[in-house]
């Protein structure tokens, strides 16, 4: 029987180890005995304490954590696996149950792998066999994956980093391409060799030992200023003693270090004193790096962020990010600022990118709007993707043809965003829908019809783009969009009142007896909706006073409130409630997110504490009073 | 006596053994959980559209079981047919006198039913296909398929949520889904290759209507149409 898919399924194993290491025949008789898994998020691919599986895996699309359970049985991501890292191989060596639990992270397509028509090579092939050790001990990371790859042996040997960990007292990440010269060369050599080898530090030795060091701060200092000349020994500026540890420095030594001696690099030596052979260099710079949970660093990162599979990591490590901030209640506006920029540089180098692919530059200007939580500045946790896409007015005959160059281009961009993570809209309202890449006057149109002609679909629409934001392009186009939207408001106070019913639509989440609101059917029976019950109803009020108000770029919820604790001081104290309770639901929901590896938006109540129920309670409180005030101001009663 | 003549046409006596083998595993009912149901995707490439004049070229088809395609399971054969249309070679790219082998129609028939067994069928445009089938189950004097089956098509239009601002009414091709669900489209229109393509979209939309505690077997095939 031919096979064309173990074929294909072969090419796609031939391009990670082990298998590249195995002959083609040999790969393909594997590809055929594989089984295709699928999976979606936060599903359990093994969990601790089960008996070894018949296979092991290799992710061949989506993403899988392995995680190790402590003492209390909470999870913690020790790892995390994505295309092409193979899991799961303690059957391959021992006949011990699993010691970590695997969960996809993201929706994934899993290769299971056979032990029994594996094992063979792992046995024959010392090569194959080395590298599954070396995976399996290293904790199952892919000590060959493309950033590592040839890496490990030369520059990182014996260090054992857990990239992902937060904690400050794991080793220091030793950097072993330091360069070193005697203390007779001239500062001019040791310059042009700092400059060929990229580096900001020299060791300066004698027979190995380190005698001295010097940094780019000191060139800065002491030879550009001019009281050096560029002829003179190295061993003339240098700074000595140099300050050495062994290779065992942990982060939070190796920092404190720096700050008390106030310097910048620190040699690692044989046994951490100035008196042996120099084994490596630990630069500031690197500390920082290896840490991957500074928002700077990832933001750089994101800027340079060659392609998709790299962003799509990135956003791992901001994931992480943002529960470390959750974990150490850091407030809410922080949270959803850092978050809200590093989302925007994706989204932002995802478009600069799609742009590059395409055969022509842009035929006019454009802007990119997102729409929703993001166009609120309120995501954390990835959810749909909802945006639009306008474009400069061309003249008519031109008309298609530019909106098909977008069309094509809001195709590259959606696709690669739903890559990284952004689920595609379900309802398509995303800039690859011709009904969302409009030009200029044909959004102006849009919004007149959809506020004249208010029906509850139109008002529906209306809610998800008035709140858009500008992410990429001209914010002339935006603001353009805005202001006509406003003229078109005024004097609509129909539409307004519109506006009030579907702000009450979803009535506050508390019922008679002040028990919670749960679903009543479908699959999230019994579940607590914390979007539809308690964010939305704030959002859609906020939305709507601010729009009476006219009041123009504020789109955030809580920062709309805030607005209108100034405009109204009356109200003061209901509006600063509800800019309370909006944030608070929100990293409600981010919490329950992160610890269910899902969207946050159903709860469990049972699973909550008295204390966390008290203060869904008090946001409930707000939602109550600012309908009520809802309903009086707009005379809704006639509507409902 | 009317009911005892259905009944002769529904078993006629001179069906042959492969027949009757197929046809015996019906006895058995579908399991109630539709996680623990066999489903066998296939696809099959075709000389065009007519059902009266157009033959079967190819037929492949991976077995789903338990979220899991097991790919030594997969099948793949071609058929001997009399019928050349030069149109849709440009589409499955299968031309006359291909070196691979092929069967007879009988023998492929004979193969595929064995295959299949009492599985539930999927399909994209399932009708189609299974059209296909019946007519040259047909031309051999043998009933049509007993197989229950399913189409991605109209289960897809399912899992998308009910809103005045999609297109209820809209077909989804193949490729439309695919790129929904970011599925890699090599081996496009190759019969295998489509009836994987089809049956990693399968997978995905059956872990989204599982999740709903009153999806059994009975309900699934009521989203047949």
């Amino acid at each position: 029987m031919s096979n064309t898919i173990a074929v294909r399924i072969a090419d796609f194993l031939g391009n990670f180890p082990p298998f590249s290491l195995l002959e083609a025949g040999q790969l393909l008789g594997i590809s055929e005995k594989v089984k295709v898994l699928y999976f979606e998020q936060g599903k359990m691919v093994f969990s601790k304490g089960e008996a070894g599986h018949d296979y092991f895996y290799i992710v061949h699309k989506g993403a899988v954590d392995l995680q190790k359970t402590d003492k209390e049985d909470l999870p913690e991501t020790i790892d995390k696996c994505d295309e092409g890292d193979v899991f799961g191989l303690r059957p391959l060596f021992a006949k011990e149950n699993y010691q970590i639990n695997a969960i996809t992270a993201e929706e994934s397509i899993l290769y299971a792998i056979p032990l029994t028509d594996f094992k063979p090579f792992a046995i024959t092939n010392s090569e194959v066999g080395n590298f599954l050790m070396e995976s399996f001990a290293s904790n199952t990371r892919n000590p060959y994956s493309n950033e590592h790859r040839g890496k490990l042996f030369s520059e990182e040997q014996d260090v054992i980093l857990k990239k992902e960990a937060l904690f400050d007292l794991q080793p220091v990440q030793i950097s072993k391409k330091m360069l070193m010269v005697t203390p007779g060369t001239s500062i001019q050599e040791a310059a042009s060799q700092m400059s060929k080898r990229k580096v900001g530090s020299v060791i300066v030795v004698e027979n190995k030992i380190p005698v001295g060091i010097v940094t780019d701060v000191d060139f800065r200092e002491k030879v550009v200023t001019g009281k050096v000349k560029t002829s003179t020994e190295i061993g003339k500026i240098m700074k000595s003693p140099v300050i050495c540890y062994s290779k065992d420095l942990t982060l939070a030594q190796a920092q404190l270090t720096m700050m008390k001696h106030n310097i910048n690099h620190i040699c690692i030596t044989k046994d951490g004193t100035p008196n042996t052979k120099v084994k490596g260099i630990v630069s500031e710079h690197d500390i920082i790096f290896s840490q991957g949970n500074n928002p700077s660093v990832l933001m750089k990162a994101i800027k340079r962020a060659r392609s998709t599979a790299k962003l799509n990591r990135i956003r791992g490590k901001i994931m992480f990010l943002l529960e470390g901030y959750i974990k150490s209640n850091i407030p809410l506006t922080h949270i959803s600022k850092i978050m809200f920029e590093l989302n925007d540089a994706t989204i932002k180098r995802v478009i600069d990118r799609c742009i590059q692919k395409m055969d022509s530059p842009p035929p006019v200007n454009f802007a990119w709007m997102s729409l929703g939580s993001q166009g609120r500045k309120e995501q954390l946790l990835q959810t749909d993707q909802d945006n639009a896409l306008v474009f400069e007015d061309v003249p008519e005959e031109k008309l298609e043809e530019t909106r098909s160059y977008f069309l094509k281009l809001a195709t590259k961009v959606t696709k690669r965003l739903n890559i990284i993570g952004y689920e595609f809209c379900p309802a398509e309202m995303m800039a690859r829908n011709p009904k969302y890449c409009l030009s200029e006057s044909e959004w102006k149109q849009q919004f007149t019809s959809w506020i004249t002609t208010s029906g509850n679909d139109e008002i529906l629409l209306c809610q998800i783009f008035f709140d858009f934001d500008i992410s990429y392009g001209d914010i002339k186009l935006t603001n353009a969009i805005s202001d006509h939207i406003f003229d078109t408001l005024k004097g609509n106070r129909h539409f307004i009142k519109g506006l009030a019913v579907q702000a009450l639509r979803n009535p506050s989440p508390l019922g008679f007896f002040r028990q919670f609101l749960v679903e009543q059917d479908g699959e999230k029976k019994d579940l607590f909706d914390i979007k539809k019950r308690g964010i939305m109803p704030l959002t859609d009020a906020a939305r709507l006073l601010i729009l009476d108000h006219r009041v123009k770029n504020i789109s955030n919820t809580a920062d709309r409130f805030e607005k209108l604790a100034q405009l109204e001081p009356n109200n003061k104290e209901i509006y600063q409630a509800c800019a309370y309770s909006s944030k608070a639901l929100i990293k409600f929901r981010t919490r329950q997110g992160l610890l269910h590896k899902d969207s946050g938006r159903f709860i469990d109540l049972e699973s909550l504490g008295k204390e966390d129920k008290i203060k869904l309670k008090r946001c409930f409180k707000s939602i109550k009073d600012i309908q009520e005030l809802i309903k009086v101001r707009y005379e809704t009663s006639f509507y409902l | 006596m009317i009911l005892n003549w259905f009944k002769k046409k529904d078993q006629p006596e001179n069906l042959p053994d492969f027949w009757k083998k197929y046809a015996r595993l019906f006895q058995q009912e579908i399991p109630e959980n539709i996680q623990d149901i066999t489903y066998i995707v296939f696809d099959t490439e075709t000389t065009g559209f007519d059902f009266e004049n157009d033959r079967i070229l190819c037929i492949g088809a991976v077995t789903v079981e338990k979220q899991a395609i097991e790919i030594n399971r997969n099948f793949e054969i071609y058929l001997e047919q009399e019928i050349f249309n030069p149109e849709t070679v440009k589409i499955h790219g299968i031309i006359k006198s291909e070196k691979t082998e092929k069967l007879s129609e009988i023998e492929a028939l004979k193969k595929f039913l064995k295959y299949i067994g009492n599985s539930v069928l999927v399909a994209h445009h399932a009708n189609f296909d299974i059209k296909m089938i019946n007519k040259a189950l047909e031309r051999h004097d043998l009933p049509k398929l007993k197989n229950k089956y399913l189409d991605t098509a109209l289960l897809y239009k399912r899992t998308r949520i009910l809103t005045n601002l999609i297109d209820r009414e809209k077909v989804y091709t193949l490729d439309e889904i695919a790129e929904a669900y970011n599925i890699d489209l090599s081996d496009r229109h190759t019969a295998l290759g489509d009836a994987y393509i089809t049956a990693i979209i399968f997978i995905k939309i059956l872990a989204r209507i599982s999740k709903s505690k009153k999806m059994n077997s009975k309900n699934l095939f009521r989203y047949r149409l």
